[in-house]
């Protein structure tokens, strides 16, 4: 079926209008709220996508459809809000310059002092605040150097858009090979109607220059609630990732719903690591993101290596369990993980470790801060499948308590179908003690810097496995995430 | 002017009074030791003037050189001159000692004007002030307190005063759970610290430490009260003849 977008948006915007009760406007090139068929196939027709990615979201939706929501946990203190499936706008074309902010006087002053709290450059600060860019800085030329040095090593670094025109064979090849389509209901949401994201591709052998950072990334400032990632690390190549930001981005979304697949070769190492910070909601637990993500990396080739690292502090809610199938002989797979909440906010997050190969290792250490009425559980999979001989797996999972009305919640669950595995679990549960907090007080250090310190402590060989600036900031950031919750 | 100015200090603990109208002077230079049985309420004289939360104060001042302690946050207290060796020292995981000295020695610091000390100050400070107290440097790479044996930790107390330079310092019960020798060198560690301008108060349960750090004066602390004041023989005889006497001397008295 040939696709014009123009006649496409006419055509649905006449079947739609009367049936849903709205009036399209196709100038603003914002599609209204709703999802069927037709917007997905005006999403991919906007995009100029190949039929068969077309026909890929439109078997995803299909499936999404006969699934249910799932009935995850949430505990007391966090009014779930329901989602809307037909209440979300699905296309979105990046706002015009004169939606946005003209300059930073126009910003809330309360986001402007979070920047400078965190030590965000001035010339960052409005970028994140929403204002319109080339205006303030020229970040067009930075990019441009940068992505020169990367074509020079042969590492292909761009949109997913981009990536669909221009390398569709290599897209075609892996999307939804390590995370299928229909995973699970938000991964098939995510599949139907994803808007961009970045596709990254180091050949057989590069080292890749520098790490790879979204920021850099900013031809999408307007990528969206459902974003999908595809790394691929051929044969004996490295890259390290950075995903995300400390600083809290402006986003009016309930819903994010990402995909993130990472494909290793033999000898291949992937590093991602991840800063989330999205809004949190108000102290009283109003609002704020739900940040539902599918995660998964495959090692796929001998030897390969994958390795997650995050420091979750923001949204409402997060379901995140980035994992890993460990296919190729002594692959190695590793999840470092920071999560605090506070306020009202919960943190569901974890890993799943899958052994398939021989001598596979995985390691997991996981820290869980809860604050406030915050709520945090560590949820994981450590599976030994029959082949995977001599595996071994090391978990260690340790919760942090900030006064009495917090929770922390574990759920390991460890598999192990091969007798010559090795499977170690290792939990902790400690509460910030006022004793601690009082003998930092008595050397001169006030109580902030006190618990700055011990959460920093708390979580040290987490920070360790960031880069190192990306952990300079995350230090500051949980400090930040902290404030006013010690009496 | 007096170093610490102590007058009727009431304090109590979820309504029980444990102190009952406290009255001490302690002058620069001066040690006093203060001495009692079990629950007389000395620990908490300590974690009173050092500013611990869980007490309430009922009546009374606290003066440190004229400046009321008792309006300050605990960290002022600290900056402003007072120092606790804790009984029990607490642990902070992950947290190396080296860099939480530095954060105190820095706040305090600031406190007082002076410029912060960067890294290659600092260590020469802690390596001329570890040997003081025979502390193996290594240990300050450790975690706060996180596996330091009993002696380790009054040692390291013992050392982080002598970093802090405080003008007030208070020991509780120090000599707890040493042996004579890691005695001694704690005890070297505090006499070395002894100046014209500094006062200790030293909480005991036994004159043995006394012997080391000899005091000025000492206070006899019964059921939230001074009942006896006077030169270190005071600790002889409670020594000999503990505090029973003393109980029904006052219980006869009242």
């Amino acid at each position: 079926m040939e696709t014009d977008p123009n006649t496409m948006l006419d055509q649905w915007a006449e079947d739609s209008e009367y049936k849903w009760g709205f009036v399209t406007d196709i100038e603003s090139e914002t599609v209204p709220p709703g999802l069927n068929e037709d917007v997905i196939r005006l999403i991919s027709a906007r995009k100029s996508e190949p039929e068969w990615l077309l026909e890929w979201r439109l078997d995803a939706f299909a499936k999404w459809q006969e699934m249910t929501e799932p009935p995850w946990a949430h505990w007391p203190d966090h009014d779930w809000r329901p989602i809307d499936y037909q209440a979300i706008s699905y296309f979105s074309a990046p706002k015009s310059d004169d939606d946005r902010p003209k300059s930073l006087d126009e910003v809330d002053p309360k986001l402007l002092e979070t920047y400078e709290k965190l030590g965000i450059p001035l010339e960052e600060r409005a970028a994140l605040a929403g204002v319109a860019v080339d205006a303030v800085f020229d970040s067009v030329s930075v990019a441009t150097t940068f992505r020169d040095k990367l074509a020079e090593a042969g590492v292909i670094f761009c949109s997913f858009s981009e990536a669909v025109q221009e390398h569709p064979e290599l897209v075609r090849k892996y999307l939804g090979k390590v995370v299928p389509r229909t995973d699970n209901f938000f991964a098939a949401l995510n599949a139907a109607v994803f808007t961009d994201g970045s596709f990254v591709y180091i050949p057989k052998g590069v080292r890749c220059p520098m790490e790879l950072s979204t920021y850099f990334r900013i031809n999408q400032m307007n990528t969206g609630q459902f974003e999908r990632t595809l790394i691929i690390a051929e044969e004996g190549s490295y890259v390290s990732y950075l995903e995300g930001c400390t600083a809290p981005q402006r986003d009016e979304n309930q819903l994010h719903a990402a995909v993130v697949e990472l494909i290793a070769m033999e000898d291949a190492e992937i590093k991602y690591s991840t800063i989330q910070n999205w809004y949190p909601g108000d102290e009283n637990g109003v609002g704020g993101i739900y940040n539902f993500v599918t995660k998964r990396g495959l090692c796929q080739g001998d030897r390969s290596h994958i390795s997650w690292t995050q420091v979750e502090t923001g949204s409402a809610m997060t379901w995140k369990y980035p994992s890993c199938v460990l296919k190729g002989d002594d692959s190695v797979g590793e999840f470092y993980s920071v999560a605090l909440t506070n306020n009202h906010q919960q943190a569901d997050t974890g890993t799943k470790m899958v052994h398939v190969g021989k001598r596979t290792r995985s390691n997991v250490v996981s820290k869980g801060i809860s604050a406030g009425k915050g709520h945090n559980t560590y949820r994981g999979l450590v599976k030994i499948l029959p082949g995977a001989a001599e595996a071994r797996n090391y978990t260690q999972c340790d919760s942090m308590l900030m006064g009495s009305a917090c929770g922390a919640h574990t759920f390991p669950v460890i598999e192990v179908e091969n007798p010559t595995a090795q499977v170690e679990h290792e939990a902790s549960t400690t509460k910030i003690g006022e004793d601690q907090i009082f003998y930092c007080n008595q050397r001169g250090i006030s109580s902030e810097d006190a618990v700055s310190m011990i959460v920093n402590g708390f979580c040290r060989e987490v920070l360790a496995e960031l880069p190192m600036e990306f952990a300079v900031e995350a230090r500051a950031l949980l400090a930040l995430s902290l404030e006013d919750s010690v009496g | 002017m007096s170093l610490l100015e102590i007058k009727n200090l009431h304090a109590s603990v979820d309504g029980i009074e444990i102190l009952k109208g406290i009255n001490l002077t302690i002058e620069p230079g001066q040690v006093h030791s203060i001495m009692g049985p079990n629950g007389s309420g000395k620990s908490t004289l300590a974690r009173v003037i050092s500013g611990e939360e869980t007490y309430d104060v009922t009546e009374g001042s606290v003066l440190l050189g004229g400046k009321d302690l008792l309006d300050m946050d605990p960290e002022e207290r600290a900056r402003e001159g007072i120092f606790l060796a804790f009984q029990y020292p607490v642990e902070i995981p992950g947290v190396s000692t080296k860099y939480f000295l530095r954060t105190a020695v820095n706040s305090i610091r600031a406190h007082r004007g002076l410029d912060e000390l960067d890294a290659y100050g600092f260590l020469k400070l802690v390596k001329e002030k570890a040997a003081w107290v025979e502390l193996d440097p290594a240990l300050l790479d450790r975690p706060v307190n996180e596996g330091f044996s009993g002696g380790e930790k009054k040692r390291a107390e013992i050392f982080q005063m002598a970093m802090l330079e405080p003008t007030m310092c208070i020991l509780d019960e120090t000599d707890s759970g040493l042996d004579i020798d890691a005695l001694r060198i704690v005890a070297d560690g505090v006499n070395q610290q002894r100046s014209p301008d500094r006062g200790f108060l030293v909480i005991t349960h036994y004159q043995r430490l006394l012997e080391y750090i000899v005091p000025d004066v000492v206070h006899v602390l019964l059921d939230g009260r001074i009942v006896r004041s006077g030169g270190k023989e005071i600790a002889l005889e409670l020594e000999d003849k503990g505090y029973g006497w003393l109980e029904e001397e006052v219980a006869a008295g009242a």
